[in-house]
């Protein structure tokens, strides 16, 4: 008996043994096959599941998937003619943001070391974009971030190597909505928000309320809610926030979140008292239905979604992606296609030979301040040392026509970038409390 | 306007949802002794089964659908998916695991939550759903100067029917004589002819619809999107375990006593909203540890 037990587990463990020493060859043996199979390895980093996925990660990781296949196909606009990134055929390594930052800091680690990825482009929560800067620059990956906004980024990574950011800084958002109130709404003296309780929204609040002071000294904020993130249900702070008469409810909530409020808000009667402006509105522009009252302000944190300008890239892009998934692109996937399209243009201007695969530093190198053509115009990479895209913002009315069943933008008022974006090594917020110093607004 | 009579008005509908969410967790429990975690999926896949259906009924030529007929859409698809879902777990995993530890019930129905989760993104996928026509269309009515939703007010009068109708069939049944013996003592009722697995069938499967009911109910004001069973979970267990586990009284109680507290923090201290409904817990559980409305169980060695 005995016996026979000590067989069976000597057996288990050579057969384990064997197994480990496999995988482990495996491991060894697959990337390094890809690597030098000559493709562009490029890591794609958005929410496939939670909260996040369907406002946000599901646009981007399909924006990414038409682009790349389109990349490839070489079916690109001047000046992104050439096949896949210099001629090296594209192969997208998708991985899903949610799990926390230390799972992100982990799959950055993955894709980098093992998946041998040349370049990653992702992440949405600002918690995720904090935790991997600091390892992309330890691993020497070029990595540009796509949608976080914090303002934290480029104030914690003050040498910024290999982490670029295409996508604009969330207090360009709240200072665009307070500019934008004060030439539309100037009368506006009573403004309540609601926002979600986390650090999103509460430097949404802050940010806003310090660019109201500047833009519109007479009005008061007279409510803030803080609700927990995925509440769904704001009957009591739509109360809370109706019995103080506001004229503006100033909100940065999103996904579920956001329309939940809208419905909420709207069939309680706030909305027709007050006008809501809803910072990442533009995401939900196909999905309100006429449940958003008409003259909703909503923005895209940029020139994106349905604020793109008419270009030959967007038509492009708003077609392929029409085409693939029988919707107009949100702001989401105009960001993701942005930051593909920045980093091909890097990789291009980097690559000595056609069908060369620059390695990290020269694609850094060559990212560093440049100006590239994207869906959303051109774009400057002129802040945090040539790290940090400089763009415009714009907000507009939502319009929803029953008849037609389309939702249409009005009142659509862009600011450029200097007018909404602090300059280098000045923090948001002192920069919106000393006035705007320096701004440029046409 | 009177910030007070917002608060009483904003917490008792909000108690009425927190107390339908409740009832179903409390009555397997009270029967059953089973913590069930899988109570909040139970929630989810009722409001996604409601929106879903609600969405497909107004699809197409929804002017010219009568908007009544969505509500029966609401109800027939909570009965639908509690009496599916709440049979097949019954039925097919939880009957043969019947006098285990509690503790291992709680990990049970915790993987069932997770399994759950995941199922239901794989069937409705990840994008919100919206099913607002039932709730829009109800418009809303002016309190005192402050404009409610009819549909929230709704809740209130459905959420009465569900605890009277609980309680009346509890107190005023033979199902519910036998089953209270059965919540009092198992094995006893058991010697005396108690069809006991009937009863656990039977109560589950009500614990199940009425989880799904609950969250059919509140699938037209929000938007059903992942992770929505989870973020219920935990207020459900908040006011079951205020009014004592297993009791519809006391998850009633719970409910009330939760929903004002937190509806009087949104308005007059907006900070402590997040802290105020566990604060209510710990100082119900600091003076009564079996919670409001709990009954102390006499150890049977």
């Amino acid at each position: 008996m005995t016996h026979t037990v000590s067989v069976t587990r000597k057996t288990l463990r050579r057969l384990s043994l064997t197994m480990a020493a496999s995988a482990l060859a495996l491991a060894a043996v697959a990337p390094a096959q890809a690597a030098e199979n000559g493709k562009f390895r490029l890591g794609i980093v958005t929410f496939l599941s939670g909260g996040a996925a369907g406002p946000f990660g599901v646009p981007s990781a399909n924006a990414a998937k038409v682009v790349i296949d389109q990349l490839n196909a070489g079916a690109l606009p001047a000046p992104y003619a050439t096949k896949g990134i210099n001629g090296a055929e594209i192969e997208m390594v998708l991985i899903d943001e949610n799990g926390g930052a230390t799972k992100q800091v982990e799959e950055f680690r993955n894709l980098v070391q093992r998946q041998k990825v040349d370049a990653v482009v992702g992440y949405i929560s600002s918690g995720d974009c904090l935790a991997v800067s600091p390892v992309a620059e330890e691993l020497g990956a070029m990595t540009v971030f796509y949608d976080c906004g914090t303002s934290r980024l480029f104030v914690e990574n003050k040498a910024p190597k290999f982490v670029f950011r295409t996508g604009l800084d969330a207090a360009v958002d709240n200072i665009g909505a307070a500019r934008y109130l004060a030439a539309t709404r100037p009368n506006t003296t009573r403004y309540a928000g609601v926002q979600q309780n986390y650090s999103w929204g509460q430097d949404s609040w802050a940010d806003f309320t310090a660019a109201m002071k500047q833009t519109l000294p007479k009005a008061d904020a007279v409510e803030s809610q803080m609700p927990k993130l995925f509440q769904g249900q704001y009957g009591a702070e739509i109360s809370a926030v109706s019995v103080k008469r506001p004229e503006i409810v100033h909100s940065s909530l999103w996904g579920g979140d956001m329309e939940a409020f809208v419905l909420q808000a709207s069939a309680r009667g706030l909305l027709d008292d007050a006008t809501a402006i809803l910072t990442c509105g533009e995401s939900a522009l196909e999905r309100y239905q006429g449940q958003a009252p008409n003259g909703t302000i909503v923005g895209a944190r940029g020139p994106f979604g349905a604020f793109a300008p008419q270009n030959a890239l967007n038509t492009w892009f708003t077609g392929v992606y029409q085409n693939a998934y029988q919707m107009a692109p949100t702001y989401p996937a105009s960001k993701m296609a942005q930051a593909i399209l920045g980093l091909k243009h890097a990789a291009e201007k980097a690559a000595k030979a056609p069908g060369e695969v620059p390695a990290p530093a020269a694609i850094a190198a060559a990212f560093k301040g440049a100006n590239f053509e994207s869906v959303s115009g051109t774009v400057q990479m002129s802040r945090a040392d040539g790290h940090q895209a400089l763009q415009g913002i714009s907000y507009g009315e939502y319009h929803f026509d029953a008849k037609t069943k389309k939702a249409e933008l009005k009142n659509v008022k862009s600011f450029s970038g200097s007018c909404v974006t602090p300059p280098d090594g000045t923090e948001a917020q002192d920069w919106i409390k000393a006035g705007f110093p320096g701004a440029k607004c046409e | 306007m009177n910030s007070i009579y917002a608060v009483l008005i904003d917490g008792t509908i909000y108690a009425s949802w927190l107390f339908l969410v409740a009832a179903g967790l409390t009555v397997i429990y009270g029967v059953m002794r089973i913590l069930n975690m899988a109570h909040g999926s139970f929630y989810a896949i009722g409001a996604y089964a409601a929106a879903s259906m609600v969405g497909w009924y107004f699809n197409g030529d929804g002017a010219a659908l009568p908007v009544w007929g969505s509500y029966l859409m609401l109800v027939v698809c909570a009965l639908a998916a509690g009496l599916v879902v709440g049979l097949v777990i019954e039925r097919g995993l939880l009957r043969l695991m019947y006098g285990r530890d509690e503790i291992l019930m709680v990990i049970i129905t915790y993987a069932l939550l997770l399994i759950l989760e995941d199922g239901m993104k794989m069937v409705w996928g990840v994008d919100p759903y919206m099913a607002y026509q039932p709730y829009a269309a109800m418009g809303r009515s002016v309190l005192g100067g402050l404009k409610v939703s009819n549909y929230d007010l709704a809740l209130i009068v459905v959420s009465l029917v569900v605890g009277g109708g609980l309680w009346a069939w509890l107190e005023r049944t033979n199902t519910g004589k036998v089953l209270r013996a059965v919540i009092h003592d198992r094995e006893v009722a058991m010697a005396m002819g108690v069809n006991v697995a009937l009863m656990f069938t039977l109560t589950f499967v009500l614990g199940t619809t009425l989880g799904a009911l609950a969250g059919a109910l509140t699938a037209p004001a929000i938007s059903v999107a992942p992770g929505l069973g989870v973020e219920v979970i935990v207020l459900a267990f908040a006011v079951v375990v205020v009014g004592g586990l297993g009791s519809i009284e006391g998850a009633a109680a719970g409910a009330l006593l939760v929903g004002l507290a937190r509806a009087a923090a949104v308005h007059y201290a907006p900070e402590l909203e997040l802290f105020v409904i566990y604060g209510v817990m710990s100082l119900v559980l600091a003076v009564r540890p079996q919670g409001l409305f709990g009954r102390t169980l006499v150890r049977k060695i």
